[in-house]
């Protein structure tokens, strides 16, 4: 007898289900209620959950997949994809957003423990047509050549400058080493963040 | 990954009643965590989410020294702690990216999992990750791998930078469990593997790290960090050294030595601290220092070079303080 196989064809895929909307997030936590109230058995994790997170200054409320990191929330139930996902795993930097303020790695996170916080996105640097001055800064040096990590770069110059507005020349390679840039576009783009620098 | 409950206690003993659960798992920057989870080695069906407890905070004591919050984030570095605790700042400095040290909680750091590859790859057998199931790496890879406190069950090394800098600080961890709280001298709250490399803490079930203390030690204000690794940032150790001296009139009155990358837990180098106790700071005191650090020292295959590695780090951290 040949092991039946489950193909993703039979059921329907997480993003048809959480595309699918509230219902079935209302329909979990109802169930949640009542295994609490009572003495049956205690309900099984929820798979999905309403949050509402604050991107950019606008609140945005989405059902998510309750394992959902941050990043993938942004890219994929949001439509922000100027967040890019690289490594997936916190080495590689490209997934970096500014949480309050302070530059973090949207990849590793549970996109509903970030309710209630301040969360900025490539997208949210700009003022309309105007450039932040580190995006200017990384077009007028040339400080990336395929652009994947250059988001992340560039939010994770932000936070720098922000931690650190007087960074010296000297510290910048190693206060930048949590953004990789496989192209190698180094130089120009400490050369970027040393022209930012005083800018912001 | 498998889903859970997720739990926003918001106080100690709230937390502590939600951790009652065996099944639970404490989570903080989740920043090691949500790896393990995605990898399969860790499977929590409830996370307690600690970061909502105020446990951020640093606090300088009436009698000296200071207590740092579980929850406060690895990206210390205020003017203070850099005056008081050099070794302190420098090593959280070295440690992981500016990002990951923004997320990334004192608690956390001390009870993050040893990157040993073989622990991180399910499809390996691993004591710590399954009991009782083998270790892979003892007739594998051992690059990585320790030279001091191994045993027949695991042979992997703790990646923390942080919880050197607290082993050449006498700090003790403070806890609360269901049983009240306790304080745990840094130095018995990572434990050998033994035949139980499951066990890796001193914590006992249901019990939550709450706060970090250094004591005002008269070696602290004298203190450096050193690592040595791979590539110029952001990796683990390949040995790194915390040393910390008190001086008088030249002579060391007493050292502190701590080693990283090279054991299971921070390993003090008691032998290197004896044999320059009582002697001047000076390139034969150093010396004795650096070749006692590698006494007991017991390679693997491929990990012959952390023993000299160890001597020349300790070498160059002690001739760094004393230029300092």
């Amino acid at each position: 007898m040949t092991p039946r196989k489950h193909t993703s064809s039979h059921l329907p895929s997480r993003r048809a289900f959480l595309a699918g909307g509230l219902s079935a997030g209302a329909g979990l936590a109802g169930a949640s209620a009542l295994g609490s109230a009572s003495a049956a058995p205690p309900a099984p994790p929820p798979e999905t959950s309403k949050i509402t997170l604050t991107i950019n200054g606008v609140a945005r409320t989405t059902d998510v997949d309750t394992r959902a990191s941050l990043l993938d929330v942004l890219r994929e139930r949001i439509g922000l994809t100027g967040t890019k996902k690289g490594c997936n795993q916190g080495a590689c930097g490209a997934c970096t957003v500014l949480v309050d303020g302070r530059r973090s790695l949207s990849c590793l996170t549970i996109a509903t423990r970030y309710e209630g916080r301040e969360i900025t996105t490539i997208e949210g640097l700009a003022d309309g047509d105007q450039l932040h001055p580190v995006q200017r800064a990384f077009v007028e040096h040339d400080g990336f050549q395929c652009g994947f990590c250059t988001s992340g770069q560039i939010v994770s110059a932000v936070g720098l400058l922000a931690e650190n507005p007087a960074v010296p020349d000297a510290e910048i390679p190693e206060l930048m080493s949590g953004n990789l840039c496989r192209c190698a576009a180094y130089p120009n783009i400490t050369a970027a963040i040393r022209d930012a620098r005083g800018q912001v | 990954m498998r889903t859970f409950h997720l739990d926003r206690p918001e106080s100690i003993p709230a937390a502590v009643r939600a951790l009652r659960d065996p099944d639970a798992q404490v989570i903080a920057g989740g920043t090691d965590l949500i790896t393990l989870m995605r990898d399969g080695v860790r499977t929590p069906s409830r996370l307690v989410d600690v970061s909502g407890l105020g446990l951020d905070r640093v606090d300088w004591l009436p009698g000296g020294g200071v207590r740092i919050g579980a929850l406060h984030p690895n990206s210390a570095d205020d003017p203070r702690l850099r005056a008081e605790y050099p070794v302190l700042v420098e090593a959280l400095r070295s440690g992981a990216s500016p990002q990951i040290r923004n997320m990334a909680s004192f608690g956390g750091n001390l009870l993050q999992q040893t990157r040993c590859t073989y622990y991180r790859l399910p499809e390996f057998p691993c004591n710590r990750r399954n009991p009782g199931s083998g270790c892979a790496s003892i007739d594998g890879d051992s690059s990585k791998q320790a030279i001091f406190g191994t045993s027949g069950s695991c042979v992997a090394v703790h990646p923390s930078d942080l919880a050197v800098a607290l082993q050449a600080l006498d700090a003790v961890v403070l806890v609360a469990g269901p049983d009240g709280d306790r304080r745990i001298p840094i130095d018995e709250f990572h434990r050998l593997p033994g035949d139980t490399p499951h066990r890796d803490s001193a914590l006992r079930p249901g019990e939550l790290v709450v706060a970090v203390e250094l004591p005002a030690v008269p070696f602290a204000r004298r203190s450096h960090y050193l690592k040595f690794r791979d590539r110029a940032s952001f990796a683990f150790a390949l040995v790194s050294a915390a040393v910390a001296v008190d001086q008088r009139d030249g002579v060391v009155r007493t050292a502190r030595i701590a080693l990283g990358g090279v054991a299971p837990k921070p390993w003090r180098a008691t032998h290197a601290e004896q044999a320059l106790t009582g002697r001047r700071l000076d390139s034969a005191g150093i010396d004795a220092a650096a070749e006692a650090a590698v006494l007991g020292a017991a390679p693997r295959p491929d990990n012959h070079y952390k023993v000299q590695l160890v001597r020349r780090v300790v070498r160059r951290a002690l001739n760094e303080l004393g230029e300092s």
